[in-house]
């Protein structure tokens, strides 16, 4: 995996795991591969993936039960509260976008409502 | 956290010319910690030193508490930037060599990781490609168990397929108790496994810290941060 955005490299690594989450890659009790197997996945320094854990530990996201490893957490709202942020975060950078290019927030809709026709 | 190696006031000077001019540095137990630089930053005189090849010119070098000598080359493995083997060996010998040399020597690591490389024991030194010498010597250094690695450019000048299994050799070798400098200019490749990294300038340390941290400080990646210090 190639780390080229411009966060801290745990920061990267924990929005891939909320990914995966929200998309049910990861489904709610599974359990996280250990640090050092996601290490030589990524090829990365183990102290980095720890501090990935512990912040999305933090977050609630995922539980440690020792000496078991990491598990994705098994309430079901926080996992549908995390997939409305990121939602949310996608549109908001989306209509920043669209604004540099000059459109107004009715063109927006229009344009997002004849595009989500044409999909379907 | 302890510290494995303190550098104080070191300097070296190859006549008139300054290699190393009143270095600091400290390198903490458990840490992987990248040391770059472009070519004649003074990486290569740093190794030398801290391995015992070279003598310094002014200051004080310490490693587990020792100045370089006979005991700190029993606790340093030392990855040279050249083939280090003699050309009469096969894989085998170069094994029971290292063996007889260094009490730390780990025989079922070595065989474990010339498996994971995929090298057979009866293979004539001199008949291996760059990639596959670059592995052996790294497979021989990974199998002590030392209390400091110093790898010097492990990955300079071999294949994507073989920098990956050199990359996983070594995060598979990463424990608590041992502590990593290694030195690089492909930043790009092996950024994301230091833990702190240090910009060695004109002999200089010119910045150091976390690799996280300064990712967040500066909003850029490691590699992107060496081309803005050393890319006018």
């Amino acid at each position: 995996m190639d780390f080229n955005e411009n966060l801290p490299i745990y920061m990267q690594i924990m929005n891939l795991i909320k990914r995966r989450i929200v998309s049910g890659n990861l489904k709610e009790g599974e359990k996280l591969p250990s640090v050092r197997e996601l290490s030589i996945d990524l090829k990365v320094n183990p102290n980095t993936i720890q501090r990935s854990y512990q912040e999305l530990e933090r977050e609630n996201l995922v539980f440690t039960q020792r000496g078991m490893g990491t598990f994705v957490t098994e309430d079901k709202a926080v996992i549908k509260g995390l997939k409305q942020n990121m939602a949310s975060n996608i549109v908001k950078s989306f209509i920043l976008d669209m604004k540099s290019l000059g459109f107004d927030s009715k063109e927006i809709v229009d344009l997002i409502t004849e595009k989500a026709k044409e999909e379907i | 956290m302890r510290n494995i190696v303190e550098i104080k006031g070191l300097s070296k000077s190859y006549f008139n010319k300054k290699a190393l001019n009143n270095l600091a540095l400290n390198i903490e137990e458990g840490k992987v910690v990248g040391i770059l630089g472009p070519n004649g930053s003074g990486k290569t005189t740093l190794i030398k030193i801290l391995t015992g090849i070279l003598r310094e010119t002014k200051g004080e070098v310490l490693i587990d508490g020792h100045e370089p000598g006979v005991y700190t080359k029993s606790i340093v493995s030392y990855l040279p930037d050249r083939n280090f083997l003699y050309n009469w060996m096969t894989i085998q010998d170069a094994l029971s060599f290292y063996k007889d040399f260094y009490k730390d020597f780990n025989e079922k690591r070595a065989y474990e990781l010339l498996d994971f490389m995929k090298l057979k024991r009866d293979m004539k030194v001199t008949s291996l490609s760059k990639g596959m010498t670059e592995k052996l010597n790294l497979t021989l250094v990974l199998s002590r168990n030392a209390k400091l690695y110093i790898l010097d450019e492990p990955i300079a000048g071999v294949d994507p397929v073989a920098r990956d299994q050199i990359l996983d050799a070594i995060i598979n070798n990463y424990n608590e108790n041992s502590s990593m400098i290694i030195t690089t200019h492909l930043v790009r490749d092996m950024e994301n496994i230091f833990d702190d990294v240090v910009f060695l300038r004109e002999g200089e340390v010119y910045l150091t810290g976390n690799a996280e941290t300064l990712r967040e400080e500066k909003g850029m990646q490691i590699d992107e941060l060496y081309k803005e210090i050393f890319g006018e």
